[in-house]
């Protein structure tokens, strides 16, 4: 690994490797460096489209780094990646994505994570995106995730993207059973003229079922943001769908929220609220001895810390 | 000290303070009160900056700050806890605090600072500042924010402003221990007798104008026992 790959891995995984149980690193459709466990095992698939990560049953905690880089100008990384989470087990999966781009061409990454969880198993998956170099070539990433929960499992999403993706299309969707808990943290930052489009469809089918999905945002300069959100309600289930974004500059954002209850014991909320930074909010900071700019910095990482 | 001379505040065409002259020592607890409308709140305001006064000039310890900014005048050691504290989304009471003090505050140092409001420390440091703390609690993290910074000049818009009588019994406490302890000017705007009856000064607004600035007792007793409150039973 060279000092760019450090620098992007260093972006997109918070923690050190040291701690994980299980590994692998895809550089530029490759990958670059692998391990794993008796009970956290990953296998590659055909042509280097992915890996399939197997979790035992009854493993009691684990943490499995899965982080992507791309450094050559003009690849399009496609990545195909199953986890199968046995029942009773309770994992944490790093997925970063970082691209560098030095050049005119366009780089591109499709993440397309499938995760089926078993029984009463329990899920944090984190997913950071980043992107960096001093080329006019286009960094793009695309992450698709679907989820399959099983009875009783519950699972955590922290989705970021904070700094140098010109285009995203981000789609997760999730299909819950009986007693199943599914949580999403998304932030996402623009600027200048980037694109970053999410969508949710999250269907709730079991009895007791609950989806939370809080989208935070900042859209600066002359960015574009759109979240589009459909949830399902199929039986006594509970949905809080929340996207707050700050528009700054001429950062534009668009809401475009769906809940469709098809049971009467649904219960389906959707908020959205978009605006720039409350006057009142800056005149606080600014009364305790900082600038405006500073004030407007600490609102926006506060917002999407 | 603090000194306001002849200040002049005019907002949509409607005069909102007239020629307000004040002096305000060190050591000394000022109550500012009267009637909704009377100027209490942007004379604060003026105070802090918030609002810029048509004429006139503001003096701290000598040095007139009129043209200052808000966050110059932060610096230069004056606080202003708000009337409606202000909510935001992902800061923490842990992080204003640490806005307030500028420093690399300890959790131990927040607690105590929480402490002195009456807040069980732990219990809020890590809360996000949103409207799932009550008013009441709102109100303590807001004065917490003031006292950490330890300013010349301590000015709180109405604590008594939309707080249950429970906070308000606590919050009473909060501000008879600064009375006892405080060093710098500090300033309440309130209409409440207890606080009031803290002060070690109370100004009389009315309309714009400082009605009476007189002692205390004369104050009280005046304001509680209101030719207007006659009016209405006779």
């Amino acid at each position: 690994m060279n000092n760019v790959d450090k620098s992007l891995l260093k972006n997109i995984e918070d923690n050190e490797f040291s701690n994980s149980d299980a590994i692998n690193i895809r550089k530029n459709g490759k990958c670059i460096e692998r391990k794993d466990t008796k009970y956290i095992n990953i296998k590659s698939k055909d042509n280097n489209s992915g890996i399939n990560v197997y979790v035992d049953d009854n493993v009691k905690f684990g943490i499995i780094h899965i982080p992507v880089i791309i450094t050559e100008s003009g690849i399009t990384d496609t990545v195909y990646n199953d986890f199968y989470i046995g029942k009773n087990s309770n994992v944490v999966i790093i997925a970063g994505c970082g691209i560098h781009n030095d050049k005119h061409k366009t780089s591109t990454h499709n993440g397309i994570h499938k995760f089926h969880l078993g029984e009463n198993s329990n899920v944090t998956y984190v997913e950071k995106h980043y992107g960096s170099g001093n080329g006019d070539g286009k960094k793009i990433l695309n992450p698709t995730t679907e989820i399959f929960m099983d009875n009783n499992s519950s699972m955590k999403i922290d989705s970021i993207q904070i700094k140098g993706v010109d285009d995203t299309l981000r789609i997760t969707k999730a299909k819950l059973n009986n007693n199943t808990k599914l949580t999403i943290n998304e932030k996402i930052l623009t600027h200048n003229d980037q694109k970053a489009i999410t969508k949710f469809l999250v269907e709730l089918n079991g009895k007791n079922s609950s989806a939370h999905v809080t989208s935070r945002s900042v859209a600066t300069k002359n960015s574009y943001q759109e979240f589009k959100s459909n949830v399902i309600g199929n039986s006594k289930c509970y949905a809080h769908v929340e996207c707050d974004s700050i528009l700054k500059d001429n950062g534009c954002v668009k809401a475009i929220p769906e809940i469709y209850a098809k049971n009467v014991d649904a219960n389906l909320i959707h908020e959205a609220q978009i605006g720039k930074i409350a006057g009142e909010q800056l005149l606080k900071l600014m009364s305790l001895g900082m600038s405006e700019k500073e004030a407007e910095k600490a609102i926006i990482d506060g917002f999407l810390n | 000290m603090l000194e306001l001379k002849n200040i002049y505040f005019k907002k949509d065409n409607k005069t909102i303070l007239n020629s307000i002259n004040l002096k305000f020592d060190n050591e000394k607890f000022y109550c500012i009160t009267g009637p909704n409308g009377s100027g209490k709140s942007s004379l604060a305001k003026i105070i802090m900056g918030i609002e810029k006064p048509n004429s006139g000039k503001i003096y701290l310890n000598g040095e007139d700050i009129t043209d200052k900014s808000i966050d110059e005048r932060a610096k230069l050691g004056i606080g202003f806890a708000f009337q409606r504290p202000v909510c935001f989304k992902g800061i923490t009471v842990y992080d204003l605090l640490r806005f307030a003090t500028k420093k690399d505050l300890s959790r131990k140092d927040a607690c105590e600072y929480l402490s002195k409001v009456g807040l069980c420390a732990l219990e809020y440091l890590d809360r996000e500042i949103n409207k799932s703390l009550s008013g009441g609690e709102l109100k303590r993290i807001e004065i917490a924010t003031v006292i950490a910074r330890n300013p010349n000049v301590a000015i709180f818009d109405e604590p008594e402003a939309g707080i249950d009588l429970w906070s308000f019994q606590n919050l009473n406490s909060v501000f008879k221990e600064l009375e006892a302890t405080y060093m710098g000017v500090t300033i309440v705007i309130s209409h409440q007798e207890k606080i009031l009856s803290l002060a070690d000064e109370i100004i009389l607004l009315d309309k714009g104008a400082i009605v009476s600035d007189d002692k205390k007792d004369e104050m009280i007793s005046s304001i509680f026992n209101k030719k207007c409150c006659k009016k209405v039973n006779q």
